[in-house]
């Protein structure tokens, strides 16, 4: 597989720049307003970076492996089994993502993956990822589906990851102080992303006996914040799950499904999609369908990549970092 | 949530390396690594051209034909009228992959890769609307009247 060292390429360089020209625009306004919704964001040269004194205040210090009190990986959209141009070798691709978790100079505390581990769930394909999965260097591998891994019902992706889960698939636990939710929304699809009431009731019982102060990170497939609708791209019932969290000092909530990495901040919850390991999704509305995008020769490697996530307990600070496939 | 959310701002951020650190009270920065000029336009590799969707325009009337194309995440034509003991096929023309499944969830595809067929025969008249159930927002219709 051909490499590609520049820092962005195609389709994030489109959103980079519309990032840019919007701050261009009103920059100041943004922090300023932002600051007051606890959203401190700005872009600068065309990347996104610190603006005002919440960042520095926290505590963090992103990169420096020695500070953080929790180190997990999130990896997403592996596709096992998709076969097209716009990435003849999924499983390729998959492996490389592995080999950089596994070369990372701490094993993290676990690795979370955020769903459509195949493309068309066979079991096979849940076999193979399953294997691939097991030679991941760190004590635990999670998962959960997406809606690839449940087109003919959840039944064989339970068979083979949902022991000791709810329903069709989702759990929670507890590591290092956070409280963790893996949430199912790919099943009983009518447009967008679904949830289901048990699975809201179940989050609302499993947050109940929670202080106020415990960190929140939730991940889900699908966005749990309304991307893009007419591609199916967010979840139909997340405000009533959200709902739920709107207590809580900070939530942190971890999708795939997009191909591509997004954030926003809702008050006291801030969303971030990611990159695949498989292959790139267009652009919200820059394409007639999310059809995957077929590269030229080079230039995949930048629009895949893995999430390192650290937690610092000083300042409750959470640091994402997105690395592409080298 | 859609409403409420859809109106809201949006960030794109992606790079070589991207931070973005939170805090317990909600705030955030966030930090890369790497300086790509916004206005770098020549780096970015073209986008390719796809045609548009086959999906029919409101209102359309149903086509007489038995194959259904699968082509940019729609059905087309996305309604189709038959008689009865007639056999539509639908093939999957995108890279992606689709089902062709009944809502009443009497009949339904494996998951079809590129170049894949599904042929179903319908005996009875009615109407029949479908899915896919990887893309539930793909809807179409087979329309079946007395041979």
């Amino acid at each position: 597989m051909a490499e590609n060292k520049d820092p962005i390429s195609s389709l994030s360089v489109e959103g980079r720049q519309l990032v840019a020209r919007e701050v261009d625009r009103r920059g100041f306004l943004k922090c300023a307003s932002w600051a007051g919704a606890a959203a401190v964001w700005t872009v600068s040269g065309g990347v996104l970076s610190a603006c005002g004194a919440a960042a520095l205040q926290s505590g963090a210090r992103p990169g420096s492996a020695a500070t953080h009190d929790l180190f997990f990986v999130q990896i997403s959209d592996s596709h096992i089994g998709f076969k097209g141009t716009a990435n003849p070798d999924v499983t390729g691709t998959f492996q490389e993502a592995i080999n950089q978790i596994n070369a990372l100079p701490q094993s993290p505390a676990f690795v979370m993956h955020t769903g459509d581990l195949t493309h068309t769930a066979s079991a096979d394909q849940f076999g193979m990822v399953k294997d691939m999965l097991a030679s991941i260097r760190t004590p635990t591998t999670l998962v959960l589906p997406g809606e690839h891994d449940t087109v003919e019902g959840p039944q064989l992706y339970l068979d083979t990851f949902g022991k000791g889960t709810k329903g069709e698939g989702w759990y929670s636990f507890d590591h290092a102080g956070v409280h963790f939710l893996s949430l199912v929304n790919v099943v009983n699809l009518t447009n967008l992303g679904h949830l289901g009431q048990e699975q809201i009731d179940f989050v609302q019982r499993d947050l109940s006996g929670l202080g106020s102060d415990t960190p929140l990170v939730v991940f889900a497939h699908v966005p749990l914040f309304s991307v893009y609708e007419k591609w199916g791209w967010g979840t139909d019932d997340s405000l009533r799950a959200l709902s739920f969290m709107r207590r809580f000092a900070s939530v942190t909530v971890l999708n795939g499904h997009i191909h591509q990495v997004m954030s926003r901040v809702e008050g006291n919850v801030s969303f971030h999609t990611m990159p695949a390991t498989a292959y790139p999704l267009p652009a919200p509305g820059k394409a007639p369908a999310p059809n995957p995008v077929t590269l030229p020769a080079g230039q995949l490697h930048g629009v895949l990549g893995i999430r390192e996530v650290q937690y610092h307990a000083t300042g409750h600070a959470i640091t994402l970092t997105d690395q592409h496939l080298r | 949530m859609t409403s409420r959310l859809a109106g809201r701002r949006i960030l794109w951020a992606s790079g070589s390396l991207v931070l973005i650190t939170l805090s317990a009270c909600g705030a955030a920065t966030i930090n890369a690594s790497s300086t790509t000029s916004p206005s770098a336009s020549s780096t970015m590799p073209p986008m390719p051209m796809q045609t548009p969707s086959s999906s029919d325009p409101p209102g359309a009337a149903p086509a007489t034909t038995n194959s259904v194309m699968i082509q940019n995440y729609a059905f087309g034509p996305a309604s189709v009228t038959v008689k009865a003991g007639s056999t539509v096929t639908w093939t999957d023309q995108d890279e992606d992959s689709h089902t062709v499944t009944a809502d009443s969830g009497a009949f339904s595809s494996q998951p079809l890769t590129n170049g894949q067929a599904y042929s179903h025969t319908f005996t009875a008249p009615g109407t029949y609307t479908y899915h896919c159930s990887i893309h539930p927002y793909m809807h179409g219709t087979v329309m079946v009247t007395n041979g």
